[in-house]
C-alpha cells in the first residue's frame, strides 16, 4: 500500500476507534442520566424503590398545600384521578403551581412513601397540561375508576 | 388613497399567494434555462426572487397593520393581541405564535433570495439560475405550507370577539422581539449555503470557486444564529425568573444543532476553498445544516418536541411538516448519493497540518451535534416505542460537552497557527510551550485567589480558554513580527478567525466561573429583614404595587449592601398580566462584567414574608461577551477584500461567459 494512503488510512481507522469509544460512553452515561416518569397510581402501587431519581406528577389536590410557617416548605399532594402521592418541597414554587394545576416534580421517594422534590415544574401557561400528566389521567381514566371531572370533584372533599 | 381597513387580510392572503407563484415560476424557469442552456430564461431568475420577496412583505405588513388596528375579526389576531399591548409589542406579536412566524421565516427566506440576486454579479448566470431556483422550491414548500395549514388571516366572521386574548406575557419583552427574527435569520441564512452545495452537485462544478462564493452566506448565516442564541440565552436568564442561562431544553438544542454543524461547515469550506479537499464532506454538511435548522425551527413550532402529543392535536400540520423534511432531505440526499461519487477531492496533507486539525476540529463539532440530537431525540423515541416517559438531565449534556469543549479548545489553539500541508510540530514548539505553561499558571493563580482551593473544574476551564487565548494571539504576534502598525495587514478574515476563537475562549471563562462560583439562596424575608450572601447582604427595604399599562405588579425594594454601603437598589416585581389573568416574575439585577447580583420573586407569605430567590454569578456577562466576539469575528471574514475584489473581477468573467453565449 502508498505510504500516504496507509497513513491516511490509520487515520481513518484512529478516528472510527475514536468515535466508537465516544458513542459507547455516551450511551451509557445516558442510560444513568434519564429520569424515568412515574404517575402516581404507579408510586402508590409501590413500583417505584425509595432513593431513585424520578419525575412524577399530577393535578395538585385542591386543599392539600401546606406551607411551613416559618420557612420555604411546603407540602401537597398530587393527583392522578386514581392515587394521591404526598410531595414535599423546600423553595420557591414556580409562578403557576396552585390547586388544581398539573405539575411535574423531579426527586426521590423516601422510605415514609413521601415523595421529596428537588424540582418543581409549572409551564407558563395556564392552558398548558405537562404531557407526562395528561397521559397519567387518561391512563387512570382507562382504568375506568375515576374521570377526569370526578377526580376534579373528588379532590374538594 | 388609504386601502379600506376591511380587507387588509384578504389583501395579505392575496400578496402571499402571488408570492407562491413568484416563488413556483422561479423554480421552473431558471431551471428550463439551465436545462436548454437559454439565458434569457436564467435571466428571471433574479427579478422572480425579487417579486418574491416583495409580496411576501407585503403580506407581512398587512399582518402587522392588522395587529396595529386591533382588526380582532382576524383569529391569529385576536388569539395573541389586545387593545391594551403596548405598541410595539403589538409589533412582535406579529411573530409571537406559529402562524405569523412562519410568516416571517418564509419573508426572510425570501429576503435571503434578493440579497443573492443583488450581491452575485460574480457567479456565473447559470449558477445563479440553479441556487433560486433551490432557494425557490423551498420557498414554494413553505409558503404552500402557510397557506395550507397556517394561515394567518383567516377570519373569525360574521362576530368577531370584542378584544384579544392578549401575547403570552412571556414574550411581551424587548428580547423576544429581537431573538426569533435573529434566529430566523440564521436558520434561513443557512438555506444559501444549502441551495449552493446543491446548485454545485447539479452542475458537477464543486470547486474552490464554489466555496468561495458559498464562504461569506455561510458566515452571515452563522453571524445571526450565534447572535440569535445569545438572546435567547439572555432572554431566558433575565424573563424566567431562575437565572439560569441555558437548560438543555429542547428548543435551545434545537437550535444549537444548526450553530454547531454550521461552525463545521465555516471550517470545512475553508480546506475546500484553499486545498480542494473534502469537498463532499463540505456539501454533506451544508445539506446537515439546513436540515437541522428545518428541524429546529418546525419541530419546536408544531409542539413535535416538546410534547407528541401536540403533533396528535394537529395531524395536517404535523403531516405537512414531515412531508417537507422527507422531501428536502431525502432529495438533496439523493443527489448527493448520485453526483457525490464522482467528485474527486485532489491534494495532500501530512498528518501535522491544518487539514488535519480542521477535521478533527469537524469531527468534535459532529460529535457535539450528534450527542445534542440524541440527548433531544431520545425521550421522543423512548415514548414512541411505548416504553414510558422520560427526561434526559442536564447533568448527561454536560457530561458529554465539557470533555468535548476541551478537545475542540486544544485543537483550535493548534489549528489557527499549523500550515496548510505539512507542517512541524518543532516551528510551533515555542508558542505551545508558552500557551501551555500561561494556561495552567493562571489557571492555579486564578482559582487559588477565588477560593483558597483548587476545583478540578475550574482548573480545567481556565486552562483551556487561558491556552486558546494566549495561542491565537501569540500566533498574531508572530505573524505581525511583534509590529502593531503591521496587524491590520494581516487580513480581515484571519482576524476575524482570531477574534472569533478569543470570543470561544472568553464564553468558555463565563461559563467556568459562573457555573462553579454561583452563589444562591432561597429565603423567607420580610421587609426590614437582611439577608447576607457571599460579600452582600440584601435589605429588603419595602412591598408595594405598581401599575404597567396592562399588567399589575407587586413588587418588592431591595438595598444592596457591599461592607455596609449600599451599592445598588433593586425593584423585583411579580407581574399580573390582566387579559390572560396570568402571572410573570420580573427579576431585578444588577449587572457589572465581573458579577451579577439577581434577585426575583417567588411567592407572597404569611406576615408580609415574601419567599425570593437571591443571587450572586461571577463572570455572567462573559457567555454572552463571548458571543459578541464571535459574531464581530464572522463580520470581519464576511467583509474580507477578497470577496469584494472577486466581485468585481468575477463580473466580467460571467459578462464574458454571457456574450459568448449569447
Amino acid at each position: 500500500m502508498h505510504p500516504q494512503r496507509k497513513q491516511r488510512l490509520n487515520l481513518i481507522l484512529f478516528l472510527v476507534a475514536a468515535v466508537a469509544i465516544a458513542v459507547g460512553l455516551a450511551m451509557y452515561s445516558l442510560s444513568q442520566n434519564i429520569n424515568l416518569f412515574q404517575t402516581p397510581t404507579q408510586i402508590a402501587a409501590g413500583e417505584v424503590a425509595p432513593g431513585v431519581t424520578i419525575r412524577a406528577g399530577g393535578l395538585v389536590v385542591d386543599g392539600s398545600v401546606e406551607r411551613d410557617p416559618e420557612g420555604l416548605g411546603v407540602t401537597f399532594r398530587v393527583t392522578d384521578g386514581q392515587a394521591q402521592v404526598p410531595m414535599v418541597y423546600e423553595g420557591i414554587l414556580p409562578d403557576l403551581f396552585r390547586e388544581g394545576q398539573g405539575i411535574v416534580a423531579l426527586g426521590q421517594l423516601n422510605h415514609d412513601g413521601v415523595f421529596v422534590a428537588s424540582e418543581v415544574l409549572a409551564k407558563h401557561d395556564e392552558n398548558y397540561m405537562p404531557p407526562e400528566v395528561q397521559d397519567a389521567l387518561e391512563i387512570a381514566q382507562q382504568d375506568g375508576k375515576a374521570s377526569m371531572v370526578e377526580a376534579a370533584g373528588a379532590t374538594n372533599g | 388613497m388609504s386601502i379600506n381597513p376591511l380587507f387588509w387580510p384578504e389583501l395579505g392572503q392575496l400578496a402571499l399567494i402571488l408570492s407562491l407563484v413568484m416563488a413556483a415560476l422561479q423554480v421552473v424557469i431558471p431551471l428550463v434555462g439551465v436545462q436548454r442552456g437559454q439565458w434569457w430564461l436564467m435571466g428571471y431568475a433574479r427579478p422572480l426572487a425579487v417579486g418574491q420577496a416583495l409580496f411576501l412583505m407585503l403580506s407581512l405588513v398587512m399582518l402587522t397593520w392588522g395587529f396595529l388596528q386591533d382588526d380582532f375579526s382576524v383569529a391569529y389576531v385576536a388569539a395573541n393581541s389586545n387593545s391594551q399591548l403596548p405598541t410595539p409589542f403589538k409589533i412582535s406579536a406579529v411573530w409571537g405564535a406559529h402562524e405569523g412566524s412562519l410568516l416571517l421565516w418564509v419573508t426572510m427566506l425570501g429576503l435571503w433570495g434578493v440579497a443573492v440576486a443583488l450581491l452575485s454579479r460574480s457567479l456565473p448566470l447559470d449558477m445563479v439560475a440553479r441556487v433560486l431556483s433551490i432557494m425557490g422550491m423551498i420557498s414554494v414548500g413553505f409558503i404552500l405550507f402557510t397557506i395550507e395549514t397556517s394561515n394567518p388571516f383567516e377570519r373569525l366572521l360574521p362576530s368577531p370577539p370584542q378584544d384579544g386574548g392578549d401575547l403570552n406575557p412571556l414574550l411581551q419583552d424587548f428580547g423576544l422581539i429581537v431573538h426569533p427574527p435573529t434566529l430566523y435569520m440564521g436558520y434561513v441564512g443557512l438555506s444559501v449555503a444549502f441551495a449552493f452545495a446543491l446548485a454545485a452537485l447539479m452542475s458537477g462544478r464543486l470547486d474552490a470557486a464554489w466555496a468561495r462564493w458559498s464562504r461569506p452566506w455561510t458566515t452571515a448565516a452563522w453571524i445571526f444564529l450565534t447572535i440569535g442564541i445569545a438572546l435567547g440565552s439572555w432572554w431566558a436568564y433575565y424573563e424566567l425568573g431562575w437565572g439560569g442561562w441555558w437548560f438543555w431544553d429542547p428548543v435551545e438544542n434545537a437550535s444549537l444543532m444548526p450553530w454547531l454543524v454550521a461552525t463545521a461547515l465555516l471550517h470545512s469550506l475553508a480546506v475546500t476553498e484553499k486545498r480542494g479537499l473534502f469537498k463532499s464532506w463540505t456539501v454533506l454538511l451544508a445539506i446537515f445544516a439546513f436540515s437541522l435548522s428545518l428541524l429546529g425551527t418546525f419541530l419546536v413550532r408544531s409542539g413535535v418536541l416538546t410534547s407528541v402529543h401536540a403533533f396528535a392535536s394537529d395531524p395536517e400540520r404535523g403531516v405537512f411538516i414531515l412531508a417537507l423534511l422527507g422531501i428536502c432531505v431525502g432529495g438533496s440526499l439523493l443527489l448527493y448519493a448520485l453526483k457525490a461519487p464522482t467528485v474527486a477531492s485532489v491534494g495532500r496533507y501530512e498528518l501535522v497540518s491544518r487539514e488535519t486539525f480542521l477535521l478533527l476540529n469537524n469531527l468534535v463539532l459532529m460529535v457535539m451535534a450528534l450527542a445534542v440530537l440524541t440527548g433531544t431525540l431520545y425521550p421522543l423515541v423512548y415514548d414512541f416505542m411505548g416504553l414510558g416517559k422520560l427526561s434526559v438531565g442536564a447533568a448527561w449534556f454536560n457530561a458529554m460537552f465539557v470533555p468535548l469543549t476541551v478537545a475542540l479548545s486544544v485543537l483550535m489553539g493548534i489549528g489557527a497557527m499549523v500550515r496548510w500541508k505539512s507542517d512541524k510540530w518543532s516551528r510551533m514548539a515555542t508558542i505551545l510551550w508558552i500557551a501551555g505553561i500561561t494556561a495552567v499558571v493562571f489557571a492555579l493563580g486564578v482559582s487559588l485567589v477565588l477560593s483558597g482551593t483548587v476545583k478540578g473544574g475550574v482548573l480545567l476551564g481556565l486552562a483551556i480558554s487561558a491556552w486558546l487565548i494566549v495561542a491565537t494571539l501569540a500566533d498574531v504576534w508572530k505573524k505581525s513580527r511583534g509590529q502593531i502598525g503591521r496587524i491590520a495587514g494581516l487580513g480581515w478574515s484571519y482576524l476575524g478567525m482570531v477574534l472569533a476563537h478569543v470570543g470561544v475562549g472568553i464564553t468558555i471563562i463565563g461559563v467556568t466561573m459562573v457555573a462553579n462560583y454561583s452563589i444562591e439562596k432561597s429565603v423567607r424575608i420580610a421587609p426590614g429583614q437582611v439577608e447576607t450572601l457571599g460579600d452582600y447582604q440584601f435589605e429588603f427595604v419595602q412591598a408595594g404595587t405598581i401599575q404597567g399599562p396592562n399588567y399589575t405588579s407587586q413588587a418588592t425594594r431591595f438595598n444592596v449592601l457591599k461592607d455596609g454601603r449600599v451599592i445598588e437598589v433593586l425593584t423585583a416585581e411579580k407581574r399580573r398580566y390582566h387579559a390572560r389573568n396570568s402571572i410573570m416574575t420580573e427579576a431585578a439585577i444588577d449587572a457589572s462584567l465581573w458579577r451579577d447580583i439577581y434577585v426575583s420573586m417567588g411567592e407572597p407569605l404569611a406576615g408580609g414574608a415574601w419567599g425570593m430567590r437571591l443571587q450572586v454569578k461571577p463572570f455572567m456577562r462573559w457567555v454572552w461577551l463571548g458571543a459578541i466576539f464571535m459574531s464581530l469575528g464572522g463580520l470581519l471574514a464576511v467583509l474580507d477584500k477578497r470577496y469584494r475584489k472577486q466581485r468585481h473581477s468575477g463580473a466580467k468573467v460571467a459578462a464574458k461567459a454571457q456574450g459568448a453565449a449569447s
